[in-house]
């Protein structure tokens, strides 16, 4: 089996299994939910690491720059407004 | 894969294990924070098992790169108003998706040869959708930051024009991947590809009005997720096709909720060009019928000696910014003995779960939220229903089959004994349509500012023996 076949195979039961967890959240967390959401497709700056540590030439290591910068805004910027936002729900 | 290293690839398994089980912990608000905690180590040991495994070669533009990142938002985060959280949502789900369009596009680069096969493809997929949903998401947050018109930009012929685009895209990737044959640079063909996407990315978004925020802010979200995954392909990597896959689902869920929340279709949102002056709907007698007033001093009175009322609030509460006061009004109502709760409709504010966030901002227990189907049936025994700044999602009209919201689902404020509707002035509502509510016997129209009718009624209910 090829590696394409392999993502695609862990693509989809990656999309059921956030199917089956996600669903279950409450309204009441959807904002979380979505901003937490967003900090996690952040991991692009797995993505951008590799392709910055061997970039060849400006144009492909301004390209990896670039994206390591917007990644870590998503990853930084998400995960603690999420938490900061998860911090005001409370119970009474 | 890196087979070569397979603690790499056992570090990169722990880190989805992670988001999962980070994510599950978000089916609890008391649990919630845990997860997203473990989500950011998640994300930390992907990060630290990359860098390990990566042979960096050179340190610097890196460093720059993770420190202008983390800046830019942690400032952000630590600085935004609950108020603006779907101008923040939307502004990051452009990052990401920038980022994994970016990712592509240097794979690209590196080889522009790169032909037809599996690579090619996915470079193209990563390309598209990462851009699109880049350039869609700084309109969205262009749109909800007030920096261009809310309402809909329509103009003859835009979905066929929008059609044509997205054909010009397809046909671009295909020959910068060798298809055809023709005879220009792979490299300049590409660059096309990419400037034509990040228009459809503007032509997308243009036409959705500002209560459809909600679909389109989720479908980027998902979007975002999708450009990850793609990106993951392009690299050869799990880890960023799980998480990318995770979050797709998570933005895919939302906006069926939210569609569902309107009784729309996707298709209708994406290209229905719903709202601000709609063709077809006499606007000419909206509020010119007469209506009950009243004023601080008469609210006070009508909550302050029941037993129950039900607080309704909506995307004014969150323009005027009154959320603090309102908590105040239920607290003082709360000790007088009144049962207060808090109806939530789907489509409230401006994102999924925007008018919890303020309420939670404004130190509201999350357990007196109630959601549409939790409460519905309890408004016949409502002694007195408060709707603050919310219109359509409470409009009787939508029991109308011959109404343009036909079938939306509704908040049945009207079945209340006493509803009291806080509001600037008569003027309709996103859908453009008069509201039968505000015409009621049973209804009370207190107009103002919310923030400054609330403070009043803050004093008044103080007031009161």
């Amino acid at each position: 089996m090829g590696e394409l076949m392999i993502g695609l195979y862990v693509f989809v039961l990656a999309t059921l299994t956030g199917r089956e967890v996600i669903t279950k959240v409450p309204p009441t967390l959807h904002t979380p939910l979505m901003s937490g959401a967003n900090a996690i497709s952040g991991i692009a700056i797995v993505g951008a690491l590799v392709v910055a540590g061997r970039a060849e030439g400006a144009l492909q290591t301004g390209l990896g720059i670039a994206a390591i910068a917007m990644a870590m805004i998503n990853v930084v910027g998400g995960f603690m407004v999420t938490d900061r936002m998860l911090g005001m729900f409370r119970k009474r | 894969m890196n087979l070569e290293h397979p603690l790499i690839e056992v570090a990169y398994l722990l880190s989805a294990i992670l988001f999962v089980v980070g994510l599950k912990r978000l089916q609890s608000p008391a649990t919630a924070r845990g997860g997203n905690a473990l989500a950011s180590l998640a994300m930390l040991v992907a990060i630290v098992a990359t860098i390990v495994d990566a042979e960096i070669l050179s340190w610097n533009g890196i460093l720059v790169g993770v420190a202008l990142g983390s800046l830019i938002g942690g400032v952000a985060a630590k600085r935004v108003q609950m108020t603006e959280m779907p101008q923040l949502v939307g502004i990051f789900n452009g990052f990401g998706g920038g980022a994994s369009a970016l990712v592509a596009i240097a794979e690209f680069v590196g080889n522009p040869a790169v032909g037809a096969g599996s690579t090619g493809v996915t470079i193209m997929l990563g390309t598209l959708i990462g851009a699109v949903t880049f350039t869609g998401s700084f309109i969205a947050f262009a749109k909800l930051q007030g920096l261009m018109t809310g309402n809909p930009i329509t103009f003859p012929g835009q979905n066929a024009f929008n059609a044509f685009v997205f054909l010009g895209v397809l046909a671009l990737g295909a020959t910068a991947m060798g298809i055809g044959g023709l005879a220009v640079a792979p490299l300049t063909l590409f660059w096309a590809f990419l400037g034509a996407a990040l228009v459809l990315g503007v032509l997308i978004v243009i036409p959705i009005g500002g209560a459809d925020m909600p679909v389109v802010i989720s479908l980027l979200n998902s979007y975002s997720g999708l450009a990850a995954s793609a990106a993951g392909f392009v690299i050869g990597n799990m880890v960023l096709i799980i998480s990318g896959a995770l979050v797709g689902a998570a933005g895919l869920i939302l906006t069926m909720l939210m569609c569902k929340g309107m009784n729309r279709s996707l298709a209708n949102v994406a290209f229905g060009g719903f709202g601000g002056e709609v063709a077809g709907v006499d606007r000419s007698q909206i509020g010119k019928r007469p209506v009950r007033r009243a004023d601080a001093e008469a609210v006070a009175a009508e909550l302050g000696y029941v037993n129950s009322v039900v607080v309704v609030p909506g995307y004014g509460l969150a323009v005027a910014q009154a959320q603090h006061e309102l908590r105040k009004v239920g607290d003082m109502l709360e000790d007088r003995g009144v049962d207060v709760k808090y109806a939530i409709h789907p489509v409230a504010g401006r994102m999924p779960g925007h008018m919890n966030v303020l309420l939670a901002e404004a130190d509201v227990s999350y357990d007196k939220l109630f959601d549409l189907d939790e409460i519905n049936d309890d408004f016949s025994n409502t002694d007195a229903v408060l709707i603050v700044g919310a219109n359509d999602v409470v409009n009787p009209a939508a029991r109308d089959p011959a109404s343009i919201i036909a079938g939306m689902p509704i908040l049945d404020v009207d079945r209340a004994r006493r509803v009291i509707v806080m509001k600037r002035s008569l003027s309709p509502g996103f859908a453009g349509i008069d509201n039968d509510l505000f015409y009621l016997d049973n209804t009370l129209m207190f107009f103002g500012d919310a923030k400054e009718s609330m403070s009043d009624l803050v004093r008044e209910v103080r007031e009161l023996a």
